[in-house]
């Protein structure tokens, strides 16, 4: 069993687009092998900036002959029908078998597909894929029409046996594939030849590229800790950095080098960041003083200085890069002195944030408004929460922010901090983003809930008032991730509010019960994740008040919890079984049964039983409704369980008697007000 | 091979350039005589990226951009500024390794030095334009802009141009060690009369700082902006054919105009009377313009069309 070999030699594809094409090289590579017959016993895929690598094991040698039989016309049929299959299977009429049919005797066409070798279905495959690739974004070059990232150089395709290696013969587009490769661009670029994949891997290592990219992270990783260890310092972890700087890089080499004591003053946000999105540089803290004093870079070779001349080089940039970052930190700061931090958002009126909704400025007054409204519902003094929603977006304006966009937030705060501003008001500047992330922490401090709210309610209200609504994949002003962080703001708070009041406060051009509709969608996402069943939020929403989330989810988990007992498993069966019978004769009847029964006309103990539980129930569910104790509420439905099953089991309902069937169908009607009591058990599936 | 010596001035990388890709035939053009953003908008490269002929061309283009004027103060930021352009058409299979020669020879030691080839798209909304490639890094500094054209003013380019744009101010402080531009020296520092970048250029960009954003008269360019656009499109609306029956359209002098139309944009930009709204419906005017042109130029003999 051969193994093969497959490298797609290019100039050097993005780092971030690396990951997917390993993935999509992996699969279109052997699921086209697979579908043509082939079988493999491994494979892995592997990638460098310069190359996109596939290795698989144990292929098979060929694909299996096919044998295909297809049944003909009758050997009496008109001619043209006997023609007309001859045309289809491309066959003569005397290479057709006849055999004996019930009705008669029936050509037969047999053809046999011979099995093909594996180079040959290789080369198909592989030029298939090349040709198809679905890179993100894909490129011309030269006078050629190929389309690949960047343009492709070579294709090392070879099949090894214990025979030795042997190419697999490929052209696509003048790129004809061979046994050859490269080594690192600068410090080995001669041509390589290989005989497999060990070999492969062994003679790229000799000529300064590691192929794996999790073996180059792990160098990088441990490098960076080691350097940074021997002084006292440890590297800021960031996988998202790492595995995009092995991604830049095929021979990587870790250089740690020291922040001039000139920027130690700036925030360790903006220190990290100018680092990271500048330069891809790991960001190195002091664990005594929780200061950003150094950094490592990752270059891409070994030099005969060590590093030194890179070093330096990149610490040349990263002074002119920090010298910027300081001098827009102290604009900022001077700016704040001198017009407040609701002054440097001054100019959030000229700023349009959607041309339909108005200006940035328009939008922080709406926030306003709406923060003052919020805030005693959620604890908030409504002068803070006004007064953090006027400035909250006020670092938008600030030079720092204007160049690193990801820092808004996190700039207000130290700006709130700078001009004196309570502490609820900076954390509220940072925190009324948040939640953004699906794990991202909840904010709990009052003030920042209410402006948290209010942001994310404005946006959500002001859209849907345009008609700028999610569809399919398509959410451009990230309407979903707005409402998720007003549904976990609400619970993780356990906040008690209308929120189709709230949203028409917000904007009263809203269609409020189809924002709430939308809503209860994202809810039934985030309760199915922690394990709630969407049918059971159905049963809930459809209860009044199902625009107070808290009480929603309060009910759906009782209901939830009780679904799995086997008392609440058999009274949604006797709920159902009720509901059927009773539905069922109110439609043939025309009339409702809502008169309430008369225990008089009871006839068995198992119905006197019944009619003594209700009551029982109806008094106690009440007041537990009352104080939502829904599990106090659905313990008492539980104890209706034996008493329905048993009524069940020992009366006949649609009783001759038509006095007694009546008044066991006001009885079955009552058990239907107090399960609907609880929730639309209608809704339940099952 | 022995390395090329350490340049000394900011003129001798320039003429290292220069000599560089004479050597390795690109026709050294001059600097288009008209006020343009970057070194791409010379038609050397934005016209000449279009249609089927082969074209290798290399040239300084003085660049303007009015919003980054800093009076001459800051260590980097010019609004006048040079950029070095190639353009080779069809690209070269082995354009990368023409590009590391050329910094090798302005005196970058390939075997010291980490050159980087880090993800950047370029698009110019303004020309409708784009291409995919790189921004070139020397040690995290970037250097160069490396890219493979496949739109020009909406045109598929094919085949596809290679572009290299050097700026020339940072990558010369970079080799020479200076840290600010003013004081790069501008001819060899052993002359007779040895000249600093701030010698040459400290003076005007005081002055067209100044004039850039609180002087130049906006009705004035905004008035210039209309007659260019005007007049790149009565230019392109004429009939193709001359007084004396000569088929002669005029793809060149309607781009001029457009180059202008650009400009005054990035002028009143600079003057801070675009909003934010506006900025996008003029790009796209200018846009529009620079695809009328590229539509003209495919059809001349230059352009492959005729």
């Amino acid at each position: 069993m051969p193994d093969l070999l497959i490298e797609l030699f290019s100039e050097e594809m993005p780092a971030r687009m690396q990951p997917r094409a390993r993935d999509d090289l992996r699969k279109l590579v052997t699921d086209g092998l697979v579908e043509a017959g082939l079988t493999y016993g491994h494979a892995a895929a592997f990638s460098t900036p310069r190359r996109l690598v596939l290795a698989l094991q144990g292929l098979t040698k060929e694909s299996p002959t096919l044998r295909e039989e297809r049944k003909g016309p009758k050997t009496d049929a008109p001619e043209k029908a006997i023609e007309g299959f001859l045309r289809s299977t491309g066959l003569s009429l005397e290479q057709l078998e006849i055999r004996d049919d019930k009705k008669g005797q029936v050509y037969f066409a047999v053809t046999e597909r011979a099995g093909r070798p594996a180079a040959e279905i290789v080369a198909d495959v592989l030029e298939k894929t090349i040709r198809n690739f679905p890179w993100p974004k894909s490129m011309r070059w030269g006078s050629g029409s190929l389309r690949w990232v960047r343009p492709l150089h070579s294709i090392l395709c070879i099949l090894t046996d214990e025979a030795g290696a042997e190419v697999v013969p490929l052209d696509v587009d003048g790129i004809t594939s061979g046994d050859t490769t490269r080594g690192h661009r600068f410090m080995a670029p001669g041509v390589i030849r290989v005989t497999g994949f060990d070999d492969y891997t062994a003679k790229l290592k000799a000529a300064k590229v590691v192929l794996d990219q999790d073996e180059r992270a792990a160098a990088i990783w441990h490098d960076a800790q080691q350097m940074a260890f021997a002084r006292g310092l440890e590297v800021v972890e960031d996988k998202g950095l790492l595995a995009e700087v092995a991604g830049l890089v095929e021979c990587p080499v870790a250089l740690m080098g020291a922040i001039a004591e000139d920027f130690l003053g700036l925030p360790p946000e903006v220190l990290q960041t100018s680092m990271k999105e500048h330069q891809k540089f790991f960001s190195v803290k002091n664990p005594k003083t929780g200061r950003i004093e150094g950094f490592v870079t990752v270059a891409n070779r070994e030099t005969a200085d060590h590093g030194e001349t890179i070093l330096k080089g990149n610490l040349k940039v990263l002074s002119a890069r920090l010298s910027d970052a300081k001098f827009f930190w102290e604009n900022d700061l001077r700016t704040v002195k001198t017009e407040g931090l609701e002054g440097m958002g001054a100019g959030l009126a000229n700023v349009t944030f959607h041309n339909k909704l108005g200006s940035q400025g328009a939008r922080v007054e709406r926030i306003e408004a709406l923060a003052r409204e919020i805030a005693p519902v959620v604890g908030a003094s409504p002068d803070l929460a006004a007064e953090s929603a006027r400035v909250a977006k006020s670092d938008l304006r600030s030079e720092m922010v204007y160049e690193f966009p990801e820092l808004q937030g996190i700039m207000g705060r130290y700006y709130a901090k700078s001009a004196n501003l309570p502490e609820a008001v900076a954390d509220a500047c940072r925190d009324h983003y948040a939640p953004l992330g699906p794990s991202d922490d909840v904010p709990s401090e009052p003030v920042s809930v209410a402006v948290a709210l209010a942001d994310k309610i404005d946006t959500l209200t002001g859209f849907w008032a345009i008609d700028e609504k999610p569809t399919g994949s398509k959410d451009p002003y990230a309407l979903r991730r707005a409402a998720l962080g007003v549904i976990r703001l609400v619970l993780a708070n356990n906040l008690r509010a209308n929120l189709a009041k709230w949203f028409e406060k917000a904007n009263s051009a809203t269609d409020t019960a189809d924002l709430l509709a939308f809503f209860h969608d994202r809810l039934k996402v985030f309760l199915r994740d922690q394990g709630i069943r969407h049918d059971v939020i159905d049963a809930v929403l459809a209860m009044a008040g199902n625009d107070d989330l808290t009480l929603v989810v309060k009910r759906a988990e009782a209901l939830s919890d009780f679904l799995k007992t086997e008392d609440g498993e058999n009274l949604i069966q006797g709920f159902k079984r009720a509901n059927n019978i009773l539905t069922q004769a109110e439609e043939k009847d025309g009339v409702e049964y809502s008169f309430g029964a008369d225990p008089k006309f009871a006839e068995g103990d198992e119905e006197r039983a019944l009619f003594a539980a209700l009551d029982a129930a109806e008094a106690a569910i009440a007041p537990a409704q009352q104080s939502e104790d829904f599990a106090a509420v659905m313990a008492e439905m539980a104890k209706l369980r034996a008493p329905i099953d048993a009524f069940f089991t020992a009366v006949q309902i649609n009783a001759d008697n038509e006095i007694l069937r009546r008044n066991r169908l006001n009885l079955l009607s009552r058990i239907r007000q107090i399960c609907l009591s609880v929730a639309d058990l209608t809704k339940l599936e099952g | 091979m022995s390395k090329p010596a350490a340049p000394r001035s900011f003129q001798e990388i320039i003429l290292r350039l220069q000599a560089y890709w004479a050597s390795k035939g690109c026709a050294v053009l001059q600097p288009y005589d008209m006020e343009v953003g970057a070194g791409t908008f010379h038609p050397a490269t934005t016209l000449r990226a279009l249609g089927s002929r082969p074209w290798a061309a290399a040239y300084v283009q003085p660049s303007r951009r009015p919003t980054d004027g800093r009076y001459g103060e800051n260590p980097n930021r010019l609004q006048h500024y040079y950029q070095y352009q190639v353009l080779i058409k069809p690209s070269p299979p082995d354009l990368q390794e023409l590009y590391l020669g050329s910094l090798a020879a302005i005196g970058i030691d390939l075997d010291l030095h980490d050159i980087r080839f880090v993800e950047d798209d370029w698009e110019s909304p303004t020309l409708g334009a784009w291409g995919l490639g790189w921004e070139v890094w020397c040690d995290g500094m970037e250097v160069s802009q490396f890219t493979y054209f496949q739109q020009v003013g909406g045109h598929d380019c094919e085949p596809v141009s290679g572009e290299l744009t050097y700026g020339l101010e940072r990558l010369a402080m970079y080799v020479l060690g200076i840290d600010h531009v003013m004081d790069m020296p501008f001819n060899d520092p052993s002359s007779p009369i040895a000249l600093k970048y701030g010698d040459v250029f400290r003076q005007t960009e005081r002055e067209y700082s100044r004039w850039n954003f609180d002087q130049a008269d906006t009705a004035m360019l905004l008035s210039h902006f209309e007659d260019a656009e005007a007049e790149c499109e009565r230019i392109l609306a004429a009939d193709d054919t001359d007084a004396a029956g000569r088929r002669i359209v005029m793809a060149h002098p309607a781009y001029d105009q457009c180059i202008k139309a650009s400009h005054l944009f990035n002028l009143l930009d600079a003057r801070g009377v675009i909003s934010v709204t506006e900025r996008q419906a003029y790009i796209g005017r200018v846009r529009a313009l620079a695809k009328k042109c590229a539509d003209a130029f495919v059809t001349t003999e230059a352009g492959g069309g005729a």
